[in-house]
C-alpha cells in the first residue's frame, strides 16, 4: 500500500491544488521568466536547430558566418579607407570596420531572426502550449553564437594588421553581454509588433538601413559634424560600439560614462521590451 | 488498510482533473481585414476601427475526471479545438474559469513543429523539446520511438523526405512517449494504414489502463463509442448533450430530437 502510494504522487499531480488556473493571473512578465526557465530545454533545441539548419545544405557551413562580414570589411576598406584615411583613429581601417560590423550585425540579425522566429512559432502558439518569448530568446541566443564566431576573423584581421593586443580586450564579454540584452529588449518590442501587423517587418528594413548609416559604424566618429553630435548621443548604438570598440581601438577600458550610459539603456530596453511584449502573452495565439 | 486513502477506489466520489466553469471564448474579427499597421493607424484616426465578435465557445460548463476517457463530437466550427486549446492553456478564457490538475501532454496535429532540414532524429529531440521533455528524457525513449514508428531505416534522413504517414508516425511517437497524465488527441487517429491506427488505439488504451486521462476529438463517431466513456457534442460553441458516449452519439446522428 505504502509503495503504491508514493508512485501515485510521483506519476500524478496533487489533486487539490490546480496545476493551471485560468482564473489566476500572475503577473505575465514574471511568470513568463519562470516559463523560460522550465522551457531551457526547448531553447537549447530551438539554437541548435537554426545553427544546423543555416549551415546544413551549403558547402563552406560555418565560414559563412566569417566570411560575410570579412566580404563586406573588404568592400568597406576599398571603397573608403581613402576618404577616411586622414581622420582615421590609431587603429587600422579594417579592424576599425570589421568591429563595427560585428556588434551592428548581430543587433540587425538578432532583431530580425527574433520577428521572424515569432512569425513562424505563431503556427505552433495556437497549437500546443509554449512560453511566447521562447522564439525571441533562442534568435538572439542563435545571432550570439554567430556573433562568436564572427569574433575569429575579427582577431585574425588583428594580428594581420599588427594590432595592438591589450588587456582591456578581457573586457569584451561585459560589452557582448550589453548588447545582448538591448537587442533581446529590441527584438521583443519589435516582435510583438510585426506579430499584429506583418508590414512593420519590412518598414523595419528601411529603418535598419537608415540606423547604419547614422551609426558611425564604417566612418570614423571624428568627421560627424558638430551640429549633429546630438542625434548620435540618442542612437543607443553609438554607446554600444563604443563601449565595444574602446579595447579594441583605444588599447583601453571604456570611460565609466560610456559604460555607464549603454548599461542603462542595454538594462532599460530588456526591460520595456519584456514588459511590452508579454503584455500582449494572451493575444498572440488569437491573432498570428 | 484504509481504503479511503487508495485512489483507484471506486467508492471514492469521482475526482475531476479537467474543471470548466462558464467558459467562453470570444474571438475578435475585424469586419475589414486590416493587414498593415498603416491602414490600422489611418482608420484609427479617422476611428472606423470596427471589429465584429464570433464566440467561438460559449458558457460552457465541464468536468471530466480522473482516468476518463472523454470524446467531443461535434460539426465543423462547433468550437471542438477552440475547446481544447482552452484547456491546454493555449488560449485563455475570455470569461469564465478553467482549471486542470494534472499535466498535460497535447498530440501536436501531424508534423507541427517538424523542421523539414533536421534528420528524424533531430526531430525527435526537437519535437520532443517543444512537448517539455529534456534532451535526457527523450534519449532514455529514442529507441522506443524509432520502434514504434517503424522508421528506424530512415531515422537519419531530412524529414523532408518522408512521407505524410511516415511524418504521422514519427510524431505519434514523440508525443506518447512518454506516459502522460492528460493527453489531448485532436483527430490525428484518422492518418496512417490501419495496422498503424491499431497499434496508436493500443497504446492509448494502455495509457488508460495506467490510470491517464485523456480527451479526444474526433469525426470518426465509430471511434468515439469504441473508446471513450463519456461524450460531450457541441454545437456552435454551445454545449448541446452530454453523457455516455453511445447516448451522445445518438443524439447527435438525429440532429435536434
Amino acid at each position: 500500500m505504502v509503495k503504491f502510494q508514493v508512485v501515485n504522487t510521483q506519476t500524478f499531480s496533487d489533486k487539490k491544488k490546480p496545476l493551471y488556473d485560468s482564473a489566476k493571473r500572475v503577473s505575465p512578465a514574471i511568470a513568463e521568466i519562470r516559463e523560460i526557465g522550465n522551457y531551457r530545454h526547448l531553447l537549447a533545441q530551438l539554437v541548435r536547430r537554426d545553427i544546423l539548419t543555416r549551415y546544413k545544405r551549403s558547402f563552406l557551413g560555418v565560414a559563412w558566418t566569417m566570411l560575410n562580414p570579412l566580404g563586406t570589411m573588404l568592400v568597406m576598406t576599398f571603397v573608403f579607407s581613402n576618404i577616411f584615411k586622414a581622420s582615421m583613429p590609431s587603429v587600422p581601417f579594417p579592424v576599425y570596420i570589421l568591429s563595427g560590423l560585428v556588434v551592428w550585425n548581430f543587433f540587425a540579425q538578432g532583431t530580425n531572426a527574433s520577428m521572424s522566429g515569432l512569425v513562424w512559432g505563431g503556427n505552433l502558439l495556437q497549437r500546443i502550449f509554449v512560453p511566447r518569448t521562447i522564439f525571441a530568446v533562442s534568435a538572439i541566443g542563435t545571432a550570439l553564437v554567430n556573433t562568436v564566431i564572427a569574433l575569429v576573423p575579427l582577431v585574425i584581421v588583428m594580428l594581420i594588421s599588427k594590432a595592438t593586443f591589450s588587456w582591456a580586450l578581457l573586457f569584451m564579454p561585459v560589452a557582448i553581454l550589453l548588447i545582448t540584452c538591448f537587442t533581446l529588449g529590441f527584438g521583443l518590442m519589435i516582435s510583438s509588433m510585426a506579430a499584429f501587423f506583418p508590414d512593420v517587418m519590412e518598414m523595419y528594413q528601411i529603418l535598419l538601413t537608415a540606423w547604419m548609416y547614422l551609426t558611425p559604424i564604417i566612418y570614423p566618429e571624428t568627421i560627424i559634424p558638430e551640429r549633429f553630435h546630438l542625434v548620435y548621443r540618442l542612437n543607443p548604438m553609438y554607446w554600444f560600439l563604443r563601449v565595444f570598440r574602446a579595447p579594441i581601438v583605444d588599447q583601453a577600458l571604456p570611460s565609466l560614462r560610456d559604460f555607464g550610459i549603454a548599461s542603462g539603456i542595454a538594462i532599460v530596453m530588456l526591460i520595456v521590451g519584456w514588459l511590452i511584449f508579454t503584455s500582449k502573452s494572451d493575444e498572440y495565439a488569437y491573432r498570428i | 488498510m484504509p481504503i479511503v486513502s487508495n485512489p483507484s477506489s471506486q467508492n471514492e466520489t469521482p475526482a475531476p482533473i479537467i474543471n470548466l466553469e462558464n467558459v467562453s471564448v470570444r474571438y475578435r474579427l475585424p469586419s475589414e481585414r486590416i493587414g498593415t499597421l498603416k491602414e490600422y493607424t489611418i482608420r484609427l484616426l479617422q476611428r472606423r476601427v470596427r471589429h465584429r465578435d464570433f464566440w467561438a465557445v460559449h458558457d460552457l460548463s465541464l468536468s471530466i475526471n480522473r482516468g476518463e476517457v472523454f470524446g467531443i463530437v461535434g460539426d465543423n466550427g462547433a468550437g471542438k479545438s477552440t475547446l481544447l486549446k482552452v484547456i491546454s492553456k493555449v488560449l485563455r478564457p475570455t470569461t469564465g474559469r478553467v482549471r486542470i490538475y494534472g499535466k498535460i501532454a497535447p498530440l501536436l496535429e501531424l508534423g507541427a513543429g517538424f523542421h523539414p532540414e533536421l534528420s528524424g532524429r533531430e526531430n525527435v529531440f526537437l519535437n520532443g523539446a517543444l512537448l517539455g521533455y529534456s534532451h535526457e528524457e527523450m534519449t532514455a525513449v529514442f529507441d522506443e520511438v524509432v520502434d514504434f514508428s517503424e522508421l528506424s531505416e530512415f531515422i537519419d534522413a531530412p524529414i523532408r523526405t518522408y512521407s505524410s504517414g511516415m511524418y504521422a508516425r514519427l510524431g505519434f511517437a514523440v508525443a506518447t512517449a512518454h506516459q502522460p497524465e492528460i493527453l489531448i488527441v485532436d483527430e490525428i487517429l484518422s492518418v496512417g494504414d490501419e495496422a498503424f491506427q491499431r497499434k496508436c488505439t493500443d497504446r492509448i488504451t494502455g495509457f488508460r489502463e495506467n490510470g491517464a486521462t485523456v480527451l479526444m476529438v474526433s469525426h470518426n463517431l465509430g471511434l468515439i463509442s469504441e473508446m471513450c466513456d463519456r461524450a460531450a457534442w457541441l454545437d456552435h460553441g454551445k454545449l448541446m448533450k452530454i453523457g455516455t458516449a453511445e447516448e451522445v452519439i445518438e443524439m447527435y446522428r438525429e440532429g435536434f430530437q
